[in-house]
């Protein structure tokens, strides 16, 4: 945790410097008679944001904040695998969704999820993994008339078919 | 008009349309998906208004076989919306509607790398002229008082507008160069902020097309000074023109819907027939004539013309504007 | 009594068998719709539009108006059972529902939600009724200084939400406030911190991708993480008799709340550029201060969700005065709304009131019968809400991860903001990790981008002078009631942080 906490503190400050950079872009100074810049909002928040990353570097060098004394790891082995396995699953569900469309992509997930990570049964594996993306194809699609990413082109025959029922 | 009334016409209207041929003329392309509708501007502005209302055209009509389905990209005055189009993957399902930012956001942000005649037009829904308005409290009725107070307030006249380079801000950059008036510029983020803050005399004048003022014309409150259109208004026929005032400007909006850069000639026949039948509505001509648009019907060379001398002048007024 | 007996026809339009068949269907479409991370009200009134022309006007504003309510009750159920404000609204409503949630008492939380709901959308129907037109004068006056100072007020009641680490709580406000400031500079009219040049920062970052990153996959993660996956929910029990417990409670405990969040949210909501956000903030704030035991907000105080929901519904239904009264929009839905009157051949303006009497009154009038209605099903629905927490939850976790996905899609359309989304969530997890609180985060993305065109406007009016702030007559007293409220408790706070290490030393 302790090294986590400095590192953590480490990438906001860099952040904070990039935004700082990026904002000079626009005028951050205060313009007579106008009042501050385009920049100056980002800029100086950004400025004060890498103020508060030196206190924190400050505090965890005294050693007053509760991470800063904490030695247990940032993440056991449990949680790193938790990382891999549902955070990686929810990038390349993501990955997904421009190659097999938005709806394939939720019942590829899905399936994974409740199959392999939660050990449920097949049968019900299987159901959620059909019938929710089928459900939210007709809620969006149909009642809100919003649009989900398609895929590659070759899903169209699938949805041609879709849009025939609902239309 | 009382409700009972509407009801009956919203009636008689329903009972029309399930007679009505869906489609008179069968078409050889047809869209296979919902089209993406998109729009440049956030919503409730003006451009988003007429969007919506022709997509309930359609849609009362039953024009199309899938449905427009408006999408609002507003960002960066309309960058956003003209980056989407020129990289969508599914040119014969995407159109834009379209203000005057088509012009002047490529001009202003050229590094974003986009050529507008690349696109593909469509058709040419009408041009939204603009009018200069006052307060009924300031006292001014006419441009020469305006003129008066403004130079009176030497550099403490406010006006209020959607943003340096819109639209407004060209007219009124036109403004203070052709009568040598010193202004304070407030931008704000759309024409019903602009309004509001006139209302309620935050600001001393705007520049505001007349569908966003109309409100308050109405009742009286908003005073409209001179309009920067070639003929004048119908529904203001009282406002004199900039051009009998002996400038030489005039500046509208344009109401247009265009296609993305590559779109098949089959589906722009298809939406070039789409919204002409549309433009042709009762409703459609209605809308004009309510919201004081002016028309300006062209075919697809003619937009292309039209875009071009559009880019060369809209170049012009925002060098001149220090832009 | 003239305006009595419209809004009487108006009651009475809405109780005719069609209209009230509407109105249900309304509430409870509007419920879902609300209910679904990444959609709100602005989504149900917007599909709702092109339908109007197919149904009598008449019917088709009520159908609207139920759409609208329902989803406004709406928006608490994802604060609550998922832990996601589907709606920058509800924000605040997590603070403390989703900690009653977790001890297995959703259902008071989600009771006294539909009636803290209720009371606030009837007081403002009330105080609607009554005041509309000195409100609408009242909106007027408040210019860009104004709207400022009210924000500035708005972050006061920041000071208490945040932890006990004062440099990560700052940090915290400041990053909300520049991600909001991503996209656009709308003074000078040119982009501004488009990241790394990528072109899907130019519409700038919407606050539900931040919001839907942290709540719906960093805290998600981190609960997975924390409880090794082995989330025991307290199986909360559904029973008549418990709900009637679980309202008798609401209303011992969230009355204060309720009351405070019906005035306040309404008084903010009628101001255009507002909107019910600060609104709900501030009364949830309010509500801490006043409360006999403050330490108790955040932990799952009954108030702490009663303020921000019967504020939220207030506020809302105070957005509409200035669209009905002045023709202007307070509330992207209310922008769609008004484009709606054109359609139906109206004029919006000042003289809809008195030109359109009958539309606007069978309008106000459907609203009293939609708020009843929608309490009515909102709590008729909660044992549905209730029984959906009780799914293991190897179901429930994946299902959270993909309404956060598809919902935040729906909302702005974009697969770059799926990106923000994934690399929003993996961020807060840790940052969730190391004691960053990240609510001042998501509340600073909405405030930011209104605090910050006011601010420069004011100076651009006054020609760079800060003093616009305190001469003006309304401005003024709000400024410095803000600034005393931001430094009390931070000069407290440094006394105290003082003390301590003189202690330490000690």
């Amino acid at each position: 945790m302790r090294t986590g906490e400095i590192v953590t503190a480490g990438v906001l400050a860099l952040l904070s410097i990039y935004l700082m950079w990026k904002a000079t872009e626009l005028p951050v100074g205060y313009i007579s008679r106008e009042g501050p810049g385009g920049g100056a909002w980002p800029f100086w928040l950004s400025a004060i944001m890498l103020i508060c990353c030196a206190m924190i570097g400050l505090n965890w060098w005294r050693g007053t904040s509760p991470p800063s004394r904490s030695e247990e790891p940032v993440l056991d082995s449990y949680g790193w695998r938790m990382l891999l396995f549902v955070g990686g699953a929810i990038i390349v569900f993501v990955g997904l969704v421009n190659v097999i469309s938005m709806y394939g992509a939720v019942a590829v997930f899905l399936l994974y999820y409740t199959r392999f990570l939660g050990r449920h049964g097949w049968p019900l594996s299987l159901t959620l993994t059909i019938v929710t993306p089928i459900a939210f194809f007709f809620f969006f699609e149909g009642a809100m008339q919003i649009t989900m990413p398609k895929g590659l082109p070759f899903t169209d025959p699938i949805f041609n078919v879709l849009y025939e029922i609902i239309y | 008009m009382t409700i009972e009334r509407r009801v009956f016409l919203g009636l008689a209207a329903a009972a029309m349309l399930s007679v009505a041929p869906l489609q008179a003329v069968a078409q050889e392309w047809q869209p296979r998906k919902p089209i993406d509708f998109v729009i440049m501007a956030g919503p409730g502005g003006g451009a988003d208004q007429i969007a919506r209302f022709i997509q309930s055209v359609a849609e009362q009509n039953d024009m199309t076989s899938r449905p427009l389905v408006p999408n609002n990209k507003g960002g960066g005055s309309g960058a956003e919306a003209l980056i989407a189009l020129a990289n969508t993957n599914d040119p014969d399902h995407t159109l834009l509607v379209t203000l005057n930012s088509f012009f002047t956001t490529p001009l202003r942000q050229e590094n974003l790398g986009i050529d507008i005649t690349s696109f593909t037009p469509i058709a040419m829904m009408g041009v939204d002229p603009f009018v200069l308005w006052v307060h009924k409290d300031q006292g001014i009725s006419t441009v020469e008082e305006f003129v008066e107070a403004a130079k009176a307030a030497d550099g403490e006249w406010v006006m209020g507008g959607t943003g340096k380079g819109q639209e407004d801000s060209i007219v009124i950059a036109f403004l203070a160069g052709a009568y040598d008036l010193r202004i304070k510029y407030i931008p704000y983020d759309g024409g019903g902020a602009v309004a509001k803050d006139l209302a309620g005399q935050q600001v001393m004048a705007t520049v505001n097309n007349p569908a966003e003022a109309k409100g308050f014309y109405d009742s009286g409150d908003f005073v409209p000074l001179l309009a920067f259109s070639d003929e004048r208004l119908p529904a203001y026929p009282d406002v004199p023109t900039a051009k009998e005032k002996g400038q030489d400007f005039s500046y509208y909006n344009q109401r247009a819907v265009v296609g993305p850069p590559g779109m098949s000639e089959e589906a722009a026949a298809y939406y070039r027939d789409l919204f002409t039948r549309i433009y042709e509505t009762d409703a459609w001509q209605g809308y004009l004539q309510s919201e004081s648009l002016s028309p300006l019907w062209m075919n697809a060379e003619e937009q292309r013309a039209y875009w071009d001398t559009q880019i060369t002048r809209h170049r012009e007024l925002l060098a001149a504007m220090g832009e | 009594m003239e305006i009595l007996s419209l809004l009487g026809q108006g009651v009475l339009l809405s109780l005719q068998p069609l209209n009230l068949l509407l109105i249900l269907i309304g509430v409870t479409l509007g419920l879902f719709i609300g209910a679904m991370p990444g959609l709100g009200s602005v989504n149900g009134v917007a599909i709702l539009l092109p339908i109007t022309f197919l149904v009598p006007p008449g019917s088709a504003i009520i159908f609207l108006a139920a759409i609208y309510y329902g989803a406004m009750y709406g928006g608490a159920i994802s604060s609550i059972t998922l832990g996601i404000p589907g709606a920058s609204t509800a924000v605040a409503t997590t603070f403390d529902g989703r900690p009653l949630a977790l001890q297995g008492k959703a259902s008071l939380a989600l009771v006294t939600a539909a009636l803290a709901s209720f009371v606030g959308g009837t007081v403002a129907n009330v105080l609607f009724t009554l005041f509309a037109p000195v409100l609408a004068a009242v909106a007027l006056s408040f210019g860009p200084p104004e709207i400022f100072a009210l924000m500035l007020l708005a972050f006061a009641t920041f000071v208490g939400l945040g932890g006990d680490d004062i440099p990560k709580t700052i940090l915290s406000i400041c990053l909300g406030l520049v991600l909001g400031s991503v996209g656009f500079d709308q003074i000078s009219g040119a982009p501004r911190l488009v990241l790394f040049d990528i072109s899907g920062f130019l519409h700038g970052i919407n606050f539900l991708v931040l919001a839907i990153g942290v709540y719906g996959i960093g805290e998600m993660l981190w609960t997975i993480e924390q409880t090794r996956g082995e989330v025991t929910t307290t199986t909360a029990r559904i029973s008549v008799r418990g709900m009637l417990s679980d309202t008798r409670e609401s209303v011992k405990r969230g009355w204060k709340g309720t009351a405070i969040g019906s005035f306040l949210g309404f008084f903010v909501g009628v101001l255009p550029a507002a909107g019910a956000t600060p609104g709900s903030l501030m009364s949830y704030g309010v509500a801490k201060m006043v409360a006999r035991r403050p330490e108790e907000f955040g932990k799952g105080h009954p108030g702490g969700v009663a303020a921000p929901e019967a504020a939220n519904n207030s506020a809302s239904t105070g957005a509409m005065l200035p669209m009905l009264t002045l023709g202007i929009p307070g509330s992207p839905t209310t922008a769609i709304l008004l484009g709606g009157m054109v359609i139906w051949g109206l004029v919006p303006g000042p003289r809809l009131f008195v030109d359109e009497s009958e539309f606007v009154w069978g309008l106000i009038g459907s609203f009293y019968v939609s708020n009843v209605v929608a309490v009515a099903v909102n709590l008729a629905f909660i044992p549905l809400f209730i029984w959906m927490l009780r799914m293991p939850f190897t179901i429930l976790a994946p299902m959270i991860f993909v309404l956060s996905i598809v919902g935040g899609y729906a909302a702005t359309r974009d697969m770059h903001d799926m990106w923000l989304i994934v690399i929003f969530g993996f961020a807060a997890f840790f940052l969730r990790k190391f004691d960053y609180p990240l609510a001042p985060a998501v509340l600073a993305i909405v405030l930011g981008p209104i605090a910050e065109p006011t601010l420069r406007q004011s100076l651009l009016l006054s020609s760079g002078d800060p003093s616009i702030f305190f001469t003006r007559p309304i401005a003024g007293p709000i400024t410095i009631a803000a600034l005393v409220l931001i430094f009390l408790p931070a000069i407290k706070l440094l006394r105290r942080g003082r003390g301590k290490t003189m202690a330490d030393e000690g």
